[in-house]
């Protein structure tokens, strides 16, 4: 192969390598049938068959949540402030998720892999807090056999730090690579399809904490 | 209207056409422009704001039984939308992503919709 040339016109920026030309060329930019890109139409797929995952867990909570021994509690465990700062914090994280793509899309990679630095700050934080919660609730005797509730709670929520937890790994990787230089195809893409997974954890964060911790048992 | 031929990093020959600037953004999109930095920050913002009413709504005890319910479900649906059309630019993007991802999300509620009331969770 030849270095990249143009015929025509020479373009007007110097692109960095690893990224696109930033056009969306219609039914040219992506060599498919749906002439889309399939990396994405496959995080999508795999964000749809997780809404069945949770919508499993989350109803069996719903279920599950008077099911309780030795009156341990919604009512009696939750610390709604303490809650709420841990789901703005989430929140947050979005914000600067949505940056270091909207960076990457601008490539500009230094600003990038600070914004990606900062959100798997703010989902260390969130984590953190989760633990401590747990930490909580089982000095207080709710246990993970403790009764239907417990159990049912734990596995929700916990699935959902897992998620988060996978989530800040596929965040300091991305760094790492972003530095070696060791990202494969599209940079942006790249960025944008662990961004795709990190808003859908932060989407639901928004509904466990709806029906978890606010509506009334 | 001429074109240019390019060589992609991954070394694909590209011929790719000349697009005028009013271009729409995305192919297959539903037309709009994606929002600026400020408007992130001005939706991050917002869900925050509304976060803060759902609190509120739950803490203060300005609502109570059926409308509380109704009010945290709506704010929440509100949030969901927000999060998904902006950050996650589904409304920015091919209707294809929306319709793959809202069939989740529709089977998931009927399934588990139905789940429940198999359980007479809906009527107590």
């Amino acid at each position: 192969m030849s270095d990249a040339t143009a015929t025509d016109t020479a373009p007007a920026e110097e692109i960095p390598p690893g990224y696109d030309d930033g056009e969306d060329h219609i039914g040219l930019e992506h060599h498919t049938s749906t002439g889309l890109s399939n990396t994405k139409l496959a995080m999508w797929l795999f964000l749809g068959s997780e809404c069945l995952l949770f919508g499993g867990l989350i109803s069996t909570y719903m279920l599950y949540r008077n099911r309780q021994a030795d009156q341990l509690g919604p009512d009696q465990l939750w610390d709604i402030p303490f809650t709420s700062a841990t789901s703005f914090i989430l929140l947050m994280s979005s914000l600067t998720m949505v940056m270091a793509v909207s960076a990457a899309k601008r490539r500009e990679e230094q600003r990038t892999r600070l914004w990606l630095t900062v959100t798997a700050m703010l989902g260390g934080l969130f984590l953190a807090g989760q633990v401590y919660e747990f930490t909580v609730f089982y000095r207080e005797g709710l246990g993970y056999t403790t009764s239907l509730f417990s159990s049912s709670f734990y596995t929700l929520t916990g699935f959902h730090g897992v998620h988060v937890a996978v989530g800040i790994v596929m965040l300091l990787s991305l760094v790492a690579m972003l530095r070696k230089n060791k990202v494969l195809g599209d940079k942006a893409e790249t960025v944008e399809m662990v961004g795709l997974y990190w808003h859908f954890v932060d989407v639901v964060w928004i509904i466990i904490f709806t029906l978890v911790y606010l509506v009334p048992a | 209207m001429s074109s240019d031929a390019t060589i992609t990093d991954s070394g694909h020959d590209e011929t790719v056409a000349e697009y005028p600037p009013s271009q729409p953004v995305h192919e297959g999109g539903h037309g709009h422009a994606e929002p600026t930095d400020k408007q992130y920050i001005g939706i991050a913002l917002l869900l925050a704001v509304l976060t803060a009413i759902e609190i509120a709504s739950t803490e203060a005890g300005w609502f109570s039984g059926a409308p509380l319910v109704t009010i945290l479900l709506s704010l929440m649906v509100v949030k969901f939308l927000l999060v998904v059309g902006f950050f996650m630019h589904l409304r920015f993007d091919s209707r294809l992503f929306t319709l793959v991802f809202y069939i989740g999300v529709v089977f998931a509620i009927g399934l588990y919709g139905v789940m429940l009331a198999t359980f007479h969770f809906w009527t107590g």
